[in-house]
């Protein structure tokens, strides 16, 4: 017993995983139990331990604004991940072709992933402001009926916030595609030509199925950045005007922070929890049956 | 081979193919007549694959024209050149099972659905492959893919085949295996086929002629037999057959009117040597094979010579024997019997007969 629990355990590992060991309990496991907690409490500015049941579950199915942010977070979720990945593949189809000064392309689309969200967002903000940007330089080039303000626009913010997600991300799906179809041997491409397939058709049905796993990857990042996805809306939209581009990410942080209402906050928070739980159940599920497949298989 | 009675298949004409300043193929002809089996040999780098892709369309040339059937397919694409390839990675679409492999092309090309069954059918039971049609290429062994691979060239019911090293990535057993029953397959089929390979046994077993190449240009286009025996130039005379041949650097002289080979005091009569062309004094490079060379029980050999042994490699069914001529260095090889120990000295003979001479210059036959 002894002998297989050192085995199994070097003393140098569990000393340097220690901190992140610390962090994910800590921060996760703690974290996530007390917003659990206090999700069913009547917490307001501080957290209290009154206990209401699922009583601030009911308020925030009622609320308005809740149900708002749940609408625009499908649709900015659907909208910029589907657009990323059609986006990000073309662009990683465009970079195969042998073109020149590939490196310095790659920089390009790859940039707006490495800044802060809270600086590109300004500057998205910036062009689309009707009195600096787009509309006031056009203006001033003597163009005075033009009209492009869809910032302050509430049926139109979430558009803008979509393309500014699909600018922010596309980059980093081009570079994990590019990488899939550098995977992709030269002659399956040579195969597929004597085959006389078109090339689309190549992509379609030989290519992007051999990229499962590519894709796969470039998905999973996608999907977490929208879950997650605040300083975008914060620093283009502040979730408004009015409304009309709050997401739960920043709703959370409004009850809590602006609205001082603990209570209701924590159970939005774990209302974000969730999907994530599901996604990440579903993926466990899926995982032990191939295993036990391939167990089964050998 | 009669290449007017039975036509050509395949001609290539004044074809070159540069990759900007780069010239990769230099001004190469090449008939391929109706059912030869054509292997283009030669180490990597000689411009043996990057011609079978001109063949194929998968290359735009720089200059020249290609005819298949013909027809100038020059600035054809691939598929409508009738030609099937077969690659060194099988280049199987992975998550297709077999059937899919072999249909998709034909589905793509609109083909009916009776015909294309009908044509994978045929394709599979000449290469045994219907209890794997249900199966994807991961699931199969590398033999069963470059079954595979050629089944897929086959269903396209096309006049010529092409093979890019198929066997390279097979190991040793399998490769001698498929490299049989690609011959058979030749031999039923009676289609032309352009093979690529490096590998000697593959281009002498499986050839009808061999083109050596090397740097763009093919060295020499003759039957295994006579490329071997009778190499045009020194490269090809190196490159085919294992262990090299022995070449030793010396002077051509002529002694009352006889030829000789000389090498310090080692002198080679040299009447038995059919020359190429009218020979000339000077310095020279004497070419013979290893089993070219026997030890000798003292009669009957035109040249004789006294060598002492430095290393025996029994190989099993026969023996090399690394030798020193004076200062030359030798290998012989022999029947497993007639085994010399190390340090041994011995007495070797040939027939010039057999030998190759070069001219030490250009290194082109005399």
């Amino acid at each position: 017993m002894q002998r297989s629990w050192r085995h199994r355990f070097h003393l140098p590992a569990v000393i340097g995983t220690i901190p992140m060991i610390l962090v994910a309990v800590g921060v996760f496991v703690i974290g996530i139990g007390f917003s659990l907690l206090w999700s069913f409490t009547s917490s307001k500015l501080f957290p209290s331990y009154d206990f209401v049941g699922l009583a601030q579950y009911r308020r925030l199915w009622a609320d308005n604004r809740w149900l708002v942010s749940v609408n625009n977070i499908w649709f900015f979720g659907l909208m910029s991940i589907a657009c990323n990945m059609v986006f990000g593949y073309l662009l990683a189809v465009f970079m195969d072709q042998r073109i020149r000064q590939e490196d310095l392309f790659r920089s390009i689309f790859l940039y707006p992933f490495a800044m802060s969200l809270i600086v590109t967002g300004l500057v998205w903000q910036w062009v689309l402001d009707p009195n600096l940007g787009l509309q006031a330089a056009m203006r001033n080039l003597g163009w005075s009926s033009f009209s492009f303000a869809p910032l302050v626009d509430a049926n139109t913010a979430i558009y803008a916030l979509v393309v500014a997600g699909i600018w922010q991300g596309s980059g980093v799906t081009m570079a994990i595609l590019l990488a899939g179809l550098r995977g992709v041997d030269e002659e399956i491409w040579k195969a597929a030509r004597v085959d006389g397939i078109p090339t689309w058709r190549t992509h379609v049905s030989i290519v992007a199925p051999m990229m499962k796993g590519a894709f796969a990857t470039a998905f999973v990042l996608q999907c977490v950045g929208v879950v997650r996805v605040y300083d975008l809306v914060i620093a283009m939209t502040g979730g408004g005007p009015g409304i009309a581009t709050s997401m739960p990410a920043v709703y959370v942080i409004q009850l809590i922070t602006v609205r001082q209402n603990v209570g209701q906050g924590m159970a939005a928070a774990t209302m974000m929890l969730v999907p994530v739980l599901v996604v990440l159940a579903f993926s466990g599920l899926v995982l032990w049956r191939r295993k036990r497949r391939q167990e089964a298989a050998t | 081979m009669d290449m007017a009675e039975n036509g050509t298949s395949v001609s290539i004409q004044e074809l070159s193919l540069n990759f900007g300043a780069v010239s990769v193929l230099k001004t190469l002809n090449l008939d391929v007549a109706e059912g030869e089996f054509i292997v283009l040999l030669g180490p990597s780098g000689c411009g043996k694959s990057t011609l079978l892709n001109c063949v194929a369309g998968l290359l735009d040339i720089s200059e020249g024209r290609i005819f298949i059937k013909g027809k100038n397919v020059t600035w054809e694409e691939p598929k409508d050149r009738g030609i099937g390839m077969v690659f060194q990675s099988y280049a199987l679409y992975p998550q297709m099972t077999v059937e899919k492999n072999l249909s998709f092309g034909l589905r793509v090309a609109g083909l009916p659905k009776d015909e294309i069954a009908k044509r994978i059918a045929r394709a599979s039971e000449i290469l045994q492959i219907e209890p794997l049609l249900q199966r994807k290429p991961a699931a199969l062994s590398g033999g069963q893919r470059q079954r595979v691979a050629i089944g897929r060239a086959l269903v396209r019911d096309v006049d010529v085949f092409l093979f890019d090293e198929p066997l390279s990535n097979l190991d040793a057993k399998l490769r001698s295996e498929l490299r049989v029953e690609i011959k058979l397959l030749h031999r039923k089929l009676q289609n032309t086929m352009i093979y690529v390979t490096h590998d000697q046994i593959e281009a002498m077993t499986l050839a009808d002629r061999i083109a050596v190449m090397k740097g763009g240009v093919i060295q020499q286009l003759d039957a295994p037999q006579t490329i071997y025996n009778r190499p045009v130039n020194r490269f090809v005379a190196g490159f085919l057959g294992s262990p090299a041949m022995n070449f030793i650097d010396g002077r051509l002289e002529k002694d009352k009117g006889d030829w000789h080979f000389t090498v310090e005091d080692v002198r080679i009569p040299l009447s038995t040597y059919a020359f190429e062309k009218e020979p000339v004094p000077g310095p020279a490079v004497f070419g013979i094979r290893p089993e070219h060379v026997a030890f000798n029980s003292g009669t009957g050999w035109p040249f004789t010579a006294d060598a002492t042994v430095e290393v025996v490699e029994p190989m099993g069914s026969d023996t090399l024997v690394w030798l020193k001529l004076g200062k030359q260095n030798f290998t012989v090889r022999v029947t497993s019997e007639r085994t010399p120990r190390n340090a041994d000295a011995v007495s070797i003979g040939f027939d010039p007969m057999r030998a190759s001479l070069f001219d030490a210059q250009t290194g082109s036959r005399l």
